[in-house]
Parts: C-alpha cells; sequence; structure tokens
C-alpha cells in the first residue's frame, strides 16, 4: 500500500485515495472544433510510461482534494505531489530514473 | 531405542504432553514441535507425497519443510489442512493426521502413480489428457484431483477470529537470529522505536541450537538470553515471536501475521487466533536468515534422508536424534559439525561422503578425531528401503568402486540458499555470487538493507558484527542518533564458503529420479525433459515443470532447478534467469486477510430510516449497492408474484405508497450552478425555472450514458441533482473531478445529501387526495402544482421539498423530508391514505410499472455502451449547447452508425410467455451455431395491468423494425416476438394529470 503525501493533508495511507489516471491531459476549450483524431487522442491515448508519470489522485477519503503526483512506476517511489494545476518541479535525471538505497 | 536423549534440548521435560499421530498415542514435552515429537517417538512417515504418493518423512526442521504437511484439529470447525508439522508447535491433546494417502498412510493405492511415472512427467496435463475434450470433465480431472492433491478442506465454519492492527515504526527487524538481534539491539539502543519479529515461537534463530560457539565470554544460549532481556527491558522495541513476515508492499509496508492462540490448543477464549500487523516501517532489517539446499541423488527423498542442519537442530534444541546409524552426504564443511554432534550424542555415524575431491580444514579433521570415516570424491548413487531408509550406494568418483552402506538416517547438505524472498519481493534486485553460488542482495528499491545470512554471511560473528551495523545504518537513515558502534567476541569454528547447485559430482551419469521439489513432485528428469523440450526461461520451465510452485514456493528446490537448467543448456547460472518471489513467505490464513471483514461486518448495510416499518410489515428485502431496499410486501400466504400484482393493480387503480430514500441526492449551489449542470447533462438547464424539474442524463467523456436522474431548480442559484442509488457516489466523483481539475473558475459547491433526505413516493390516482390533508403551504392542483414542478413547504409541520413526479406513469409525489422524520412522515401519510387503501410498494413492482412505461434504468438497459439516442433519449440532449461531457464522443462515426443497437418494446407471440433477462435476439433462428446475435433482452416482466408479459430490449438498428417478427432462441425452444416501441402502457401519457 503506497504512503501518498496529500497537499493538503500530509502523508496518508493508499486506501484514502482515489487514483484519477494520468495528469496534464486538460480538457480541449471547445471539443467539437476537434476533429475525430485529435479527439480520440484526447479521450484514449495515455502515455504508459516505464518510469515517472505524472497522474492525478483524490484524498477521497479525506479531504476530496484532487492533486498531482509524479510516481516512478517501476519503483513506486513518489517523487513529489503538487497542486492541480502546478507544475511538477525541475526534473532531476538521477533521481528519476534510479531507485534510491543500496545494500549495507 | 529411545530417540530422545536423557537430557538437552530446549523444551520444559516437567510438562509432558499427550497427542495423536493418524490415531496413535505419543507423549512429547512443551516445547516441541509436532515434527520434534514425532521424531523423538521413532516416527519418521509423514506424508505422501503430492502426484506420485511416495513415502515422505521430514526433511528439515523449519519452514521450509516441503514434505511434512499435517490437517491439525480434534474438532471439524478447527480442522487445520497443510500445516507444516515443524512449525506446529505440541499442545495436549492435539490431534494430527497425514494427508494424500488412502487407505493408511503406511498402504496407499495411490502409490501406483509412482508406477506409471513415465505418464506423469513435466507437462503431463498437456501431453496425456488432450483428447477427447470431453473426458477431460467427466474422466481426467476428477481423477487427477482425486489422485493428486494435499489435505481436505474444513467442514465447519471457522469459529475464531482475526485482526488487523496497524502500526508505525523506525525500524522493523524481521528475523530474530543472531544478526537480527544484534541489529534489534543497535537500534533498540539508539531509542528508535524498533519492532523485531520471528516466525518461531522462541527469538534466537540459529542460536537455538547452538552448541559450542561463545560470544562475548557466554555460550550461544546465554548470551541469547541476555539479549532478549536487554531487548524487553526496552520500552521502545516490541518482540514478535510466533509472528511471520510474509509479504512486502509498495513504501516499506509490510504484512505480519502473528499466530496468538494456535499454541495453546483448541480452546475457547476471546483471544483472536491470529492478528495481521500492517507494519508502516521507516527503515527495515532483513535478517531472514538462509536455508540448507538438498543434494540432488536418485531416490533421495526416502523417508530418513534429511538436511544435516535439520537433524542438528532436532538434536540440540530438542534433544531428539533421527536415527541410529547415520551416514552423511555433502558438499561443504557445515554437515560435519552435525555428524560430529550426532555421533557424540550416540548416533553410529559411519561415513561422510564428500562430494569435494580431497575435503580438508578443521571440520574434516575433528570428525576423522571422532572416528568418523570421510570420503572425498564420493557421491550417493541411490537408496533403497520402503518406509525408510535402509542402505545407501555410494561412489568414488576417481576409482570408480562403489558401496553399499547399511543407515537408518541419511544426512545431506548442499550448501546454504540466502533467505531473500522478502527483499525480492521489495523488488531489489538480486546478484548471482559465483563462490556462493548463490542469489544475494544488490540494488534496493525500498528502504531496507539485509544482514547475516540473509546476505550471504554465514560466518556467526561477521553475521552478528554485520547486524548491529545494519541496525545503527537503519537508525540512521530513519533520522534517529545511532549509538557508538559495538564489537562482538565471536569464538566458532568457521565454515568454508563451499557448496553445489544442480546435481553434485558427475552425477549427470547415474540412473534414476533425484527429486528436486519435494512437494510438487517434480524429479532431475522433469527439468531434463523440459529443456529437451526446448524450455530455455526458468519461467516457463517453472510452469511446465511446476517447480516451486507449490506451497512452500521452492524454498529448497529453486537453486536446485536452476542449476539443472544451467547444467543441461550449458549456460551459466545466472543467465538462466530467476523466477520472482511472491507473497505470502508462508501459507497465511484467509481468516487473517479479512480479519474483522465477516459476516454483519463484511461490508457497511445502509437502511432508511423507513426500513424498520417496512420491516414489521414483514417486507421482503434486496440488496441495492450497499442499501437494503424493500423488494415486495407479501401479505399472509402471497409469493412474490401475487404480491407485485396485488402492489401494481393498486397503484394504478388507486394509490401506492414507495421508498425512494436510496436515491443519491447531490446539492449544486453557487452563482455558477447553472453552467456547471449545462457542462455536466445533456439537458439544457439555463431557462429552467426555479420550482421545475427536469429529467436529466449525465454522460461519460466517451458519449455513453453514466447515470440519470431528476433534478429540481430550487433557486437560480440552486439544484437538487438526484442520481441512481447505485451511481450516487461515482456522479459526485465525476462532478468533482470536473469541478477541481477542468473548471476551477467555477463558483459551484457540491454537498452529498443523500443521507439528508427520506423520500416517500406517492404514485396514482388519488395520491393527491391523500397527501392534501397532511400539506399545509403547498396548493398542489394540478394547475398551481403541474407535472414536474417542485415547491417547498411543510408536511405534518415537517420542513419539505415537494417534487410533483412520477416513475409510475401516474400522477405522483415525491416527498422529501430530512431523514430523522422519514418514518413519522410515512407513518402520516400511510395513515391518511386508509381511505383510499394505500399499498405500501417494493422495487419489484417499481420495476414492473415502469417497464410498462418504457422507463429506463440506467445500468438494467445501459451498459456502459449505450447512448442518449440508442436508448430513445435523444430529446434529453440539448442540441443547441455548445458543449456539455459527452458531446464530441456523441458526433464520433461509430456513435451515429445507423446499425447501432436501439431501445424496443419486445412483445413474445405467445403472451403467457416471459422472457429471460439476458437472453440473445436473432433475425434468423434457421441459422447454424452460432447465430448471429443482434441484440440482447435487458427487461422483462408479467405485466398483470396489460394481462400478458412485457420485455424491453437492446436491438441493432431496433426502430427500424418495429413490426417486424425476431426470434429469441431458449434452451427450451424459440420464442417468438414481435418489435414494438418500448411504451406499452398509456402511450398518451394522460395519467400522469390523474
Ligand atoms: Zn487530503
Amino acid at each position: 500500500m503506497l504512503l501518498i503525501k496529500c497537499p493538503f493533508c500530509g502523508p496518508r495511507p493508499e486506501l484514502e485515495f482515489s487514483y484519477g489516471g494520468e495528469a496534464h491531459i486538460a480538457r480541449p476549450q471547445d471539443p467539437m472544433s476537434l476533429d475525430d483524431e485529435a479527439w480520440t487522442e484526447y479521450l484514449y491515448i495515455r502515455s504508459n510510461p516505464r518510469g515517472v508519470h505524472a497522474e492525478r489522485w483524490r484524498h477521497i477519503n479525506g479531504c476530496g482534494r484532487f492533486f498531482n503526483a509524479r510516481r516512478n512506476t517501476i519503483s513506486d517511489e513518489i517523487l513529489e505531489t503538487y497542486m492541480i494545476g502546478g507544475s511538477p518541479a525541475p526534473v532531476s535525471e538521477e533521481k528519476d530514473r534510479s531507485p534510491k538505497g543500496g545494500a549495507v | 531405542m529411545n530417540y530422545r536423549l536423557a537430557s538437552g534440548g530446549r523444551m520444559d521435560r516437567t510438562r509432558p504432553l499427550q497427542f495423536t499421530f493418524d490415531g496413535n498415542r505419543y507423549t512429547g514435552f512443551a516445547g516441541d514441535t509436532l515434527a520434534s515429537a514425532l521424531i523423538a517417538n521413532g516416527v519418521h512417515l509423514v506424508g505422501r507425497s503430492f502426484k506420485y504418493h511416495r513415502p515422505r518423512g521430514f526433511l528439515s526442521a523449519g519452514s521450509d519443510e516441503p514434505n511434512a504437511l499435517v490437517g491439525v484439529g480434534g474438532i471439524a470447525s478447527r480442522y487445520t489442512p497443510n500445516l507444516c508439522a515443524t512449525q506446529v508447535e505440541l499442545y495436549d491433546g492435539l490431534v494430527a493426521e497425514s494427508q494424500n494417502r488412502w487407505p493408511s498412510l503406511s498402504f496407499d493405492v495411490g502409490r501406483v502413480n509412482d508406477v506409471f511415472a513415465r505418464f506423469l512427467s513435466a507437462g503431463f496435463y498437456y501431453k496425456t489428457f488432450m483428447w477427447p475434450a470431453a473426458a477431460w470433465k467427466s474422466l481426467y480431472e476428477p481423477m487427477i484431483r482425486k489422485a493428486a492433491g494435499l489435505g481436505k478442506a474444513p467442514s465447519a465454519p471457522d469459529p475464531d477470529r482475526y485482526t488487523q492492527v496497524y502500526v508505525h515504526c523506525d525500524v522493523l527487524v524481521v528475523g530474530a537470529g543472531p544478526s537480527g538481534l544484534a541489529a534489534a539491539l543497535a537500534a533498540g539502543r539508539s531509542g528508535s522505536k524498533v519492532i523485531l519479529c520471528d516466525e518461531q515461537d522462541q527469538l534466537g534463530g540459529t542460536l537455538l541450537s547452538e552448541s559450542e560457539a561463545v560470544i562475548d565470554g557466554q555460550a550461544a544460549a546465554e548470551w541469547l538470553a541476555r539479549a532478549i532481556g536487554d531487548l524487553s527491558a526496552l520500552p521502545n522495541v516490541t518482540l514478535l515471536p510466533r509472528t511471520t513476515a510474509f509479504g512486502w508492499y509498495p513504501h516499506n509496508f509490510l504484512g505480519l501475521c502473528q499466530r496468538v492462540k494456535d499454541h495453546l490448543g483448541e480452546v475457547d477464549s476471546n483471544a483472536p487466533r491470529e492478528r495481521m500487523w500492517q507494519v508502516r516501517a521507516r527503515e527495515v532489517v532483513i535478517a531472514t536468515g538462509a536455508i540448507e539446499r538438498p543434494l540432488l541423488f536418485p531416490d533421495n527423498d526416502r523417508p530418513g534422508i534429511m538436511m544435516a542442519e535439520g537433524a542438528r537442530i532436532y538434536l540440540n534444541r530438542y534433544g531428539a536424534v533421527a536415527g541410529t546409524r547415520a551416514v552423511v552426504f555433502t558438499s561443504c564443511d557445515s554437515a560435519y559439525r552435525a555428524a560430529i554432534e550426532l555421533k557424540a550424542a550416540g548416533v553410529q555415524v559411519t561415513t561422510i561422503a564428500d562430494v569435494r575431491p580431497s575435503p580438508k580444514g578443521p571440520w574434516i579433521e575433528r570428525a576423522r578425531a571422532a572416528g568418523i570415516e570421510v570420503r572425498g570424491s564420493t557421491v550417493v548413487t541411490g537408496t533403497t528401503g520402503h518406509l525408510r531408509i535402509s542402505h545407501v550406494d555410494l561412489v568414488d568418483e576417481v576409482s570408480g568402486k562403489s558401496e553399499t552402506l547399511p543407515c537408518d538416517l541419511l544426512l545431506m547438505s548442499g550448501g546454504f540458499t540466502p533467505s531473500v524472498h522478502l527483499f525480492s519481493q521489495s523488488r531489489g534486485k538480486l546478484v548471482y555470487d559465483e563462490a556462493l553460488k548463490v542469489y544475494v542482495p544488490g540494488q534496493s528499491v525500498e528502504r531496507e538493507r539485509s544482514v547475516g545470512a540473509c546476505r550471504g554471511i554465514f560466518d556467526l560473528g561477521a553475521a552478528i558484527a554485520s547486524g548491529f551495523s545494519g541496525g545503527l545504518d537503519a537508525v540512521k537513515a530513519s533520522g534517529g542518533s545511532p549509538v557508538e558502534e559495538a564489537t562482538f567476541v565471536v569464538l566458532a569454528e568457521s565454515f568454508g564458503q563451499n557448496g553445489v547447485i544442480g546435481r553434485p559430482g558427475k552425477a549427470a551419469k547415474y540412473a534414476g529420479r533425484a527429486w528436486v521439489d519435494f512437494q510438487n513432485d517434480v524429479t532431475t528428469k522433469d527439468i531434463e525433459l523440459a529443456t529437451r523440450e526446448g524450455f530455455r526461461s526458468i519461467e516457463h520451465v517453472k510452469r511446465y515443470t511446476t517447480t516451486g510452485m507449490a506451497t512452500d514456493q521452492g524454498k529448497t528446490s529453486n537453486m536446485n532447478a536452476l542449476g539443472i537448467v544451467s547444467q543441461t543448456l550449458g549456460v551459466p547460472v545466472d543467465k538462466v534467469g530467476l523466477t520472482t518471489f511472491r507473497p505470502p513467505y508462508t501459507p497465511t490464513t484467509f481468516g487473517v486477510f479479512a480479519g474483522q471483514s465477516r459476516g454483519d461486518l463484511f461490508d457497511p448495510v445502509r437502511k432508511t430510516s423507513i426500513h424498520d416499518w417496512a420491516e414489521e410489515q414483514g417486507a421482503v428485502f434486496e440488496d441495492v449497492s450497499l442499501w437494503k431496499r424493500a423488494r415486495y410486501f407479501p401479505r399472509r400466504g402471497e409469493d412474490m408474484h401475487a404480491a407485485v400484482k396485488r402492489e401494481c393493480a393498486a397503484t394504478r387503480q388507486s394509490v401506492g405508497i414507495f421508498d425512494a430514500t436510496t436515491l443519491g441526492k447531490i446539492e449544486v449551489v453557487g452563482k455558477d450552478a447553472a453552467e456547471f449542470m449545462n457542462r455536466m447533462y445533456t439537458n439544457a438547464w439555463t431557462k429552467l425555472e426555479p420550482g421545475r424539474l427536469r429529467y436529466g442524463v449525465m454522460l461519460r467523456e466517451d458519449g455513453f450514458i453514466m447515470d440519470d436522474g431528476v433534478v429540481g431548480r430550487m433557486a437560480a442559484d440552486r439544484f437538487h441533482v438526484t442520481t441512481t442509488t447505485g451511481g450516487a457516489a461515482r456522479v459526485l466523483a465525476q462532478m468533482e473531478d470536473y469541478l477541481q481539475t477542468e473548471w476551477s473558475d467555477l463558483e459551484v459547491w457540491l454537498t452529498s445529501t443523500t443521507e439528508q433526505w427520506a423520500v416517500i413516493a406517492v404514485q396514482g390516482p388519488n395520491a393527491r387526495k391523500v397527501l392534501d390533508p397532511l400539506v399545509q403551504d403547498i396548493d398542489l392542483s394540478a394547475a398551481a402544482m403541474p407535472h414536474m414542478s417542485v415547491r417547498e413547504g411543510h408536511i405534518c409541520g415537517i420542513p419539505m421539498r415537494l417534487f410533483r413526479v412520477s416513475f409510475t406513469g401516474e400522477l405522483g409525489f415525491e416527498v422529501n423530508v430530512p431523514m430523522g422524520y422519514g418514518r413519522a412522515v410515512w407513518e402520516a401519510i400511510h395513515a391518511s391514505g386508509k381511505a383510499h387503501d394505500i399499498t405500501p410498494y417494493g422495487t419489484e413492482t417499481m420495476h414492473v410499472l415502469r417497464a410498462e412505461k418504457g422507463y429506463i434504468i440506467v445500468g438494467q438497459e445501459t451498459d456502459g455502451t449505450v447512448t442518449p439516442d440508442d436508448a430513445g433519449l435523444s430529446w434529453a440532449v440539448g442540441k443547441a449547447k455548445k458543449d456539455f461531457v459527452g458531446k464530441r464522443s456523441l458526433a464520433r462515426p461509430a456513435m451515429t452508425s445507423s446499425d447501432r443497437k436501439q431501445m424496443v418494446g419486445l412483445l413474445t407471440v405467445d403472451p403467457t410467455v416471459v422472457l429471460e433477462e439476458g437472453a440473445q435476439v436473432v433475425a434468423d433462428p434457421q441459422e447454424p451455431i452460432p447465430m448471429t446475435m443482434i441484440g440482447h433482452v435487458t427487461s422483462s416482466h408479467w405485466s398483470a395491468t396489460l394481462g400478458r408479459s412485457i420485455a424491453l430490449g437492446l436491438v441493432r438498428n431496433g426502430r427500424a423494425r418495429i413490426g417486424t417478427r425476431l426470434t429469441v432462441p431458449m434452451p427450451s425452444g424459440n420464442v417468438t416476438v414481435e418489435v414494438v416501441r418500448p411504451v406499452f402502457y398509456d402511450p398518451e401519457g394522460k395519467r400522469l394529470d390523474g
């Protein structure tokens, strides 16, 4: 079970949250002006990366607020959480690639 | 022969315990396991193997034991199958039995499987039982299930309770052997909040069977007692014996299963049987030790063939000798220690066969000095003995000379495999250590470190030192202040780092099956066959042969299986790959996972404030999401059919009363509420006046119907939104999603009010007459309060929102009052309706009445692939609106195709036939199977009002087929139906006005 830091409530267990899919996919301002291909892209196509993924979470069984997180899909490490509408911290290649730690 | 020595061991000899195994009575001591007590009674034959029904005895003394699975429990409700006898603590009156044998353990009919072993080789499921397909169900499967298997399931419900606790700690130490104890001491003394858990009943690990090591000037047992004493005295340290860390989940979240009372016997007490500790640890120290590997040689699975270290544990910890005349087969020094100690205890240890060419060193000298013959370059090529080993065949690989020696105990050691299970579960990367011939922890992913034998540090002194440093490292990493590094003076003869995996020596040329996976009955031949048949990846070999897939997860077999594949293919071990370790480390009960979530506590139950009234009236309830809803109200002697018929007639002819409280309710408030509603629902809301209602349809962004409900505009900036009973949370979540993440500029607040309003539907031609005397300040006349309007006022003095709305097609009202007044108002309405024979009805009648009118139910007529037009709801879509959720998707070509399924009515040509919901609809019943299915039945009822059956369905291009006939093929024969408009009753809607 992930430990997720809600920007409003602090670190809470995953079971208090609901997952909201990939982040930073803005709904088009005027959907009717999009052709089918562009609309399909918005509706269905997601990046599904192996590595760092910006995604939405909602603290549904807590404060109820949506927020964004950057999670490494390989290690499940959550690099940061930030507000909806906010931008992630500058990407550090080192940190995003390799999980931390090592044997003693 | 007495197998229990006169002295020694850690059991309490003042507390003898009686127990039975397969009906025979035995005596053991408090502190024994079932395994040690049986060995002390000279019992070795404890089970039959999974596939071949081979007689099996104890292989080890710990949780890695693959053979000795037993059923324990004298009463049916507490019977537990598949317990490891090496982990079952003895209690007075314990009843245990062997498994997978018939009629008895010593004479087992299933043994014929062994004779026909060549038909049961790797992949036999896939090969032998290919044809005919029908025989699978009737012949093969029942036969295989009967012949191959583990214990029998308990036959009575589990009377025990199980609990779960969440805890946080700075440092969790898994394993309380020498290195784990040292880690806990380091972290405990540093003031960190520490949990130390161990799967055994006593803390200590290998120190519990240590005979001669001296630590800091004390015998191992004394040092252990002092260490435990020191830890117990620290208030920041929690010691959890009998607690297995079975699983590692992300972000240092570990599942620990604590056995609270199994060891007390089948007693009734308030204590839970087991407790699950869900631990969130800042840092973890893994100190899980190592597991001794069997050696592969023909017939290495007979009772009496045992791991050397296992025999040593029985000797030193339980004062029991596993045999009288022993031979040792080894690839490393540690087995010499077992041989020397057993010899000293009076066992005739005649010979050590060492696969190494010329074994040298202190242990070899000591064995020779003890009078044990040591032979180098020597391997075991076979064993004999029916229910127990009687002879062992040795071959000198240099001279080729062979000899057969008598024995009743054959000890073996192929070296030690670090227990990297938890590390691997934490997604840490394992690296192959060529010198040790094992995998050890490499790169970490989670916040943990491995210490001692589980990272390949086998020397006692080095293991303790690595434990202490690991503990300090964990303290530091968790933000604590570590104490000074400590030194431990350990006097213990160390061992070389030898070991083999796969076949030892040149044994490949010796005939016969050698068991790799004892529990799943997988032999060297199976794995070699798999590689010959082209399997290369260890993941494929594992699945094809089932090696490592038994309940022990290959604790003793995985490395040997890798070794065989490597040897057979001539590929280095680390190129063969490694299978994935998954939780649980050892089998864990369903009970502890379920915890308190059983019976009444399985799920929350939601009840309306009118529930008790319905219950008193004898209502039959059904579950709708978490709600209990009255399904029908049977009168004396009525079945559901009769009750529904009466309830329908009463509502259509006079008046019915229905509890609609479970409908979801959301209050949408704010300056931009109408704009928000415009964007969320297909309908246009701007022009809806306060005091009016509108039926709303909500789509997902992909254009499919997600929910529907009646919405009242209470004021310019306030909407009372209703949703389906099951969809309430989903609808609120979708609204919040758009409001928070897309349109945060809108001034709108959303509040779930489902639990705030009790809703009483009063439906039927006399509905107005029933409510009129109770309503104080609202004019109910048709002129003042038309269909689809809403008023605020009072009923019986209670504040009310009154909807004039109908889900029956009759004149109808829905009375919304604060939840706590639900029953009082319901009873008042019921009393007022007496004159009109007001009839309470349930969800079943509600379904029939709405189906007669062709009103859809989301989830019944829709399935997540239905557009508003498919459902005949185009009229509810605001065409002039520029945008709403789902609008763009409705314009995609697939959504406008003329070939889409559309909702229609289906009338059976024979009016007495009621269709099955879910039945398929076809155009041409003559078509050979599989026929082209063009639709399906979504709702089907007997309509008493119409005196015939009615049905709704989704049919491809259905509206164009109105007036034609289609077929619903059923097992009992084809049913011909006529396609009609989906409104069966009062199509003009005249009755809505009463
Ligand atoms: Zn929160």
